[in-house]
């Protein structure tokens, strides 16, 4: 675990870069986030990304795709289109959450 | 201060390299403990970018007919997995009954039922394919499948998708 800076704040990052902590996220450090995977944030990016923090914070864990698409109202299209190639890892990432830890 | 503050780390989701890794798994068999195996690693390879095919020969045409996908059967019956004497397993009902305690099972693990799985599987982009012998022998026919099937292929169409990718049979 190491303390980088990202967008300004100082948070605690794993090896490969993702939040450790989610409550250390700001809208600040998703947008430096997403840009340093190339993605572009639209609203309906953040709204699956608040969809995915909200859902983490109540349930304690990452929702994976189905969940994404049942509860969040994301279809697995979508989550492909707006977070291409690896829909679960890439949305996680920029919304400070682990990776999902289930298989589906 | 008192911590060092590094740069943070970018994962690598590998964009920048273009892939060309291809996952092919062949499902032959139709019971449900045997139809899951293909298709969370089929969800799984999607979920990683990897373009992924499924090809559906003998049994494994329960997964994706009309008729029988959504009534799939564990038979517990000669499966020393389930620490239980054969004498007992083989008792009338048994198949019902082990069936019933799988799919309450997955639900409990909010795993998705085979059609919505291959529901999940093809809006992610994966293939699925019927295999032409097996549905001549079992009188099927394109109407007669899941209708996400692509289409009924031979075994020399199956070779030309398979080219460079790793296969599974299972």
């Amino acid at each position: 675990m190491t303390t980088a800076t990202i967008a300004g704040a100082e948070v605690q990052v794993n090896d490969e870069g993702f939040l450790t902590d989610p409550t250390e996220w700001t809208e600040e450090i998703a947008k430096q986030l997403a840009e340093n995977i190339g993605i572009e944030l639209t609203d309906r990016h953040w709204e699956m990304i608040r969809f995915i923090r909200e859902d983490y914070a109540a349930n304690g864990v990452t929702p994976g795709t189905r969940r994404v698409q049942a509860a969040g109202g994301f279809t697995t299209k979508e989550q492909f289109t707006l977070f291409p190639k690896k829909p679960q890892k890439k949305s996680a990432y920029i919304a400070g959450v682990p990776k999902p830890a289930g298989c589906v | 201060m008192t911590t060092a503050t590094e740069a943070a780390p970018i994962p690598k989701f590998g964009d920048e390299e273009e892939t060309d890794r291809k996952l092919v798994i062949i499902c032959s068999k139709g019971s449900l403990d045997m139809a899951y195996p293909g298709l969370v690693l089929a969800n799984a390879a999607l979920g990683e970018g990897i373009e992924t095919h499924l090809f559906f020969t003998f049994w494994g045409f329960d997964m994706i007919t009309e008729k029988t996908m959504d009534h799939l059967k564990f038979s517990p019956l000669g499966n020393p997995a389930t620490h239980m004497p054969n004498f007992v397993m083989g008792l009338p009902g048994m198949t019902s009954f082990a069936t019933h305690m799988m799919k309450s099972q997955i639900e409990g693990l909010d795993l998705p039922e085979v059609r919505e799985f291959l529901e999940l599987i093809t809006d992610a982009g994966g293939h699925l394919w019927a295999c032409r012998m097996s549905a001549d022998m079992m009188h099927l026919e394109q109407k007669d499948l899941y209708d996400r099937v692509e289409g009924i292929i031979n075994a020399s169409d199956f070779i030309e998708i398979a080219e460079g990718a790793q296969t599974l049979f299972i």
